[in-house]
């Protein structure tokens, strides 16, 4: 069936099986294949992507699910060439170090600190706990997105 | 700025360069590889853990749209290639043609034009099994009327996969024999899997007009594995390129060689076209190498002052179906000889039998040097339990029995030679950050006053064995552990490096690069390291054991310093000066005396190739093949504070201290993040991660709904510090980190849950040691 999907703000319009997961319609459809698949079950996050702005996993929707809404992935972070101060955050304090849990780890953060923009440790925790990372143990992931949050906050004053 | 500084090579926190790729969603794992009219597989698996295959019909399959073949272990066969080797020599079932010997073993492959057509045909696949019975425990694998799983195997007449011993067994009985105080300990360090995040996977293109094999292949030693793929499937070597591309953790799981690797190949050869096979979560935690899965008996003699004597260790371990440890040849049961740890025992025996049963082979080393995991677990619990029974503070038993840091090289009853350590310094840090003698204190105010809270410290003081090794000692399936870099400095003074190991997330792209910077002053960013395409690299054995660091990190100082003794050459022409004039400053050559009148290595690379001497070989390049004189030894101590809840079993980690010395960092925010890694999968193994099965096999912990894996929310909050002793022998004095979090931090964890139930006589809980069994361990001493 037909399904147009905004992905990353461009409106995305193709001929689909109805059981087409989410994910594979961003990695095989539209070769975004920054988006990994980790468990197949929801159980790790590494699919995780923004759908309208709330993260979910990428594995257990399907492409069609998506239809008339909006869909963030990795790829979607960087703007006007700039990347993300997520991104630059998770290099700055070695959040990341295989790689393959990352992309769905920032768009965790993203959306955490959207809806609030000086997260504790705590409530960090919280947030990115559907996320799995075997690498890190975590403790640079919070710092990233702590020192993310810091930076967006900066740059709002600032403005 | 000093220009060291200004070059970052040892001893800078380097921001990472894969990161750039990475932060941006363009890292390129396996399963990213996209080739023109590529095809998708799918592997039918076993349901059942032991059972005689009578008749496979595949017709429905095959007919099914969109299904391009079906492939089973009789056509694989035709072609020899139903089995292949192991890397502990044993063989391995690649389809199953007579029996299945575990649930989820590879039985059938469908290859279809789409990846949900593949899995669609699978279900069409008929088999017609019958039901044998099921081992599932190496006790009953060894006991005499055990039915024989591996009865294809010539010469096989029971379930005994190995019987391997090291030490010296009668000087061991006679110190227990005399011994004042014997402490024994029986324990299970269960089987769990090392779960990266990204499964196993392959894009096989096998090029029908040349005949070279093209294999993108997540694989933790690519050259290995090439190596392996030509005798097994009689490809010449030269036409084979297996290219590890970005991996998405591998910690020891992506060391074997599996079935689906083997199929995906042949059917690509067959077809001429590329088939991809991606394995999904639930195959590769059942059928892929798990790890431990060790019954472990042992036993410490001492004498009544606390002086220890002699470890003495009996171990059962459950090895699967098939063998398929990957262990060096020599050590069946790996380097668990490292048994006598920290400590200065006089006297150490192991003896080790291996059994087969109906599950899934592996035993594979979980971020660890060949289970040397388990063996640190076992001396670290046995010390604290020695501790309990002579009444003795546990710090003050391992400071009593630490080697000195003035015995270095100091030989330990099992043979090897441990390079360098201080091992109390390293616990006298770690007892002063937690602040010890206030937190016993607190334990013991706890306990006076009865409340719902306890207090456990729990301590490991370890020692590692990594970075296998010297090749008179080490190989895997013939094939000597060295390693290798070959380094080339362009006209321009940038240089690109490769190394025959292959990152799963260490970080070498960096640290090798500072490597580099150190040695010959070319900063990291004008030094690519490439890794993982067996094309365009040199011979290695790969990444695991922890030995990147210690063989292909110490080949790349050695090349380096080969580049620096021709840049010399070069230098002193360019300087018309004499060779022996000259000295090297971090990134020049000066004339001794006038430091002004100098060449840097910019200067000294761009001669190589325009104005070399007059009879010296033009270019600036080199290769070094890296035989290590020793292993190395990485030691550190971690104490854990827990507090667990008298009427629940439950238990929280309040402090977690760990000081790691692995010799010279490197990367110091790279290091870290190792230990991070470390600490949490250790505390994953200690408190959730298990793979088990029902009587029939059937293995329970088959997705990460089942199999438990620690989340920000309960991973605990690490303290880290360093202590560095150089190692004496590795070239920048450098030993490897990968695995020591995870070797020393499950002992660590468990001991302190047991500190704080052991004034109730608790002495043992197996891991993974969930509430549920604190409770009970409650229960039983009537709280």
């Amino acid at each position: 069936m037909e399904i147009t999907v905004t992905v990353n703000g461009t409106a995305e319009t193709r001929d689909v099986e109805p059981r087409l997961l989410l994910v594979h319609f961003l990695r095989d459809v539209l070769g975004l294949t920054g988006t990994h698949v980790g468990c197949d079950t929801t159980g790790c996050g590494a699919c995780t992507v923004l759908l309208d702005g709330a993260p979910i996993k990428s594995c257990t929707l399907l492409a069609v699910q998506a239809d008339g809404r909006a869909v963030t992935t990795v790829e979607g972070l960087i703007e006007n060439g700039q990347l993300h101060p997520i991104q630059e955050a998770f290099k700055e304090e070695h959040g990341l170090q295989c790689g393959f849990c990352t992309p769905g780890m920032m768009l965790v953060a993203k959306a955490l600190i959207e809806s609030n923009p000086d997260p504790s440790e705590e409530e960090v925790r919280w947030a990115i706990s559907g996320n799995v990372c075997r690498c890190t143990g975590y403790t640079n992931i919070v710092k990233a997105c702590r020192r993310a949050a810091a930076q967006i906050r900066q740059a709002e004053v600032a403005s | 700025m000093s220009e060291g500084t200004r070059i970052c090579g040892i001893g800078h926190s380097v921001k990472r360069k894969e990161d750039d790729r990475f932060i941006r969603g363009r890292g390129r794992y396996v399963e990213d590889v996209n080739l023109p009219r590529m095809l998708h597989m799918a592997l039918l698996r076993s349901p059942l853990a032991h059972a005689r295959i009578n008749a496979i019909d595949a017709s429905a399959a095959q007919a099914h749209p969109g299904v391009v073949a079906v492939v089973t272990g009789k056509d694989l066969e035709a072609h020899k290639l139903a089995w292949m080797p192991t890397l502990s020599g044993d063989t391995q079932a690649v389809l199953a043609t007579d029996k299945v010997r575990f649930q989820g073993q590879e039985v059938a492959a469908v290859i279809a034009e789409d990846p949900y057509v593949a899995r669609d045909a699978l279900e069409l696949i008929a088999v017609d099994y019958d039901p044998l019975p099921a081992v599932v425990d190496p006790f009953q694998a060894l006991a005499p009327e055990a039915p024989l799983i591996r009865d294809e195997k010539e010469g096989q007449a029971d379930n005994c996969c190995y019987r391997w011993q090291a030490g010296d067994k009668e000087a061991t009985d006679r110190a227990f024999a005399a011994a004042e105080v014997v402490v024994k300990l029986k324990t299970h360090y269960p089987r769990c899997h090392p779960a990266p995040l990204e499964t196993c996977g392959c894009v096989a293109d096998v090029d029908p007009a040349t005949g070279k094999a093209t294999i993108y292949m997540t694989s933790q030693a690519p050259h290995a594995h090439r190596t392996l793929f030509a005798l097994v499937a009689g490809l010449p070597e030269h036409n084979i390129q297996i290219i590890s591309p970005d991996v998405g953790g591998g910690f020891g799981n992506k060391v074997p060689i599996y079935p689906g690797y083997v199929v995906a190949t042949a059917a690509s050869l067959l077809l001429g076209r590329p088939v991809k096979w991606i394995e999904s979560r639930t195959e590769n935690l059942i059928s892929t190498g798990f790890a431990r899965d060790y019954h472990m008996e042992g036993e410490l003699a001492l004498d009544r002052d606390g002086t220890m004597r002699a470890v003495r260790v009996k171990l059962t371990s459950d090895n699967g179906a098939f063998f398929a440890d990957a262990q060096p040849t020599k050590f069946k049961a790996g380097l668990f000889h490292i048994v006598t740890g920290s400590y200065d025992l006089k006297a150490a025996h192991v003896e080790a039998t291996g059994a087969y049963t109906n599950k899934a082979p592996g035993g594979v080393a979980y971020r660890c040097s060949f289970r040397v995991t388990e063996a640190s677990f076992l001396i670290e619990r046995l010390v604290q339990n020695a501790a309990y029974e002579l009444g003795m503070d546990p710090a003050e038993l391992r400071r009593k029995n630490f080697i000195r840091a003035d015995q270095f090289p100091y030989r330990s009853a099992t043979g090897f030679v441990y390079d360098s350590g201080d091992y109390h310094r390293a616990l006298d840090l770690a007892l002063d950050k937690v602040g010890y003698a206030a937190l016993r204190e607190e334990q013991e105010r706890l306990r006076r006053e009865g409340g719902d809270k306890l207090l456990g410290i729990g301590i490991a003081s370890f020692t590692e064995v990594v970075g296998a090794g010297p090749a008179k000692d080490y190989d895997i399936a013939g094939l000597k552990m060295f390693d290798s870099a070959e380094l080339r400095v362009h006209p321009t003074g940038k240089a690109i490096l490769k190394i025959g190991v292959q990152t799963q997330g260490q970080g070498h792209e960096t640290t090798f690069a500072q490597i580099v910077a150190g040695e010959l002053g070319i900063p990291p960013e004008d030094v690519l390291v490439q890794h993982g395409d067996t094309d365009n690299t040199p011979y290695g054995l790969g990444t695991y054991a922890s030995r990147s660091t210690p063989t292909a990190g110490a080949a790349t100082a050695v090349v380096a310093r080969k580049l620096r003794d021709k840049g010399r050459k070069i230098a002193a022409h360019l300087l018309e000066a004499a060779e022996e004039d000259l000295e090297w400053h971090e990134d020049r050559f000066r004339v001794k005396g006038v430091p002004e009148k100098s060449v840097t290595i910019q200067d000294v690379a761009f001669a190589a190739y325009t104005n070399p001497p007059e009879g010296l070989e033009a270019g600036l390049e080199g290769v070094h093949y890296y035989d290590p004189p020793n292993m190395t030894y990485p030691f550190g101590s971690y104490v854990v504070a827990v507090e667990v809840d008298r009427g629940t079993g439950e238990w929280k980690v309040r402090r977690m201290v760990a000081v790691d010395d692995c010799g010279v960092r490197i990367n110091p925010m790279i290091v870290e993040g190792q230990i991070h890694g470390g600490l949490t999968e250790g505390y994953g193994i200690a408190a959730m991660e298990l793979i088990t099965f029902d009587e029939d096999g059937n293995c329970i912990g088959s997705s990460f709904m089942d199999y438990l894996l620690p989340t920000a929310w309960e991973t605990p909050k690490f303290e880290t510090y360093a202590t560095v002793t150089p190692s004496p022998h590795h070239p920048i004095g450098a030993k490897g980190v990968g695995e020591s979090a995870t070797v020393g931090s499950p002992a660590a964890y468990v001991n302190a849950v047991i500190d704080a139930l052991a004034h109730l006589g608790v002495r043992n809980i197996d891991m993974p040691v969930t509430s549920a069994k604190v409770w009970e361990a409650l229960q039983r001493a009537g709280v």
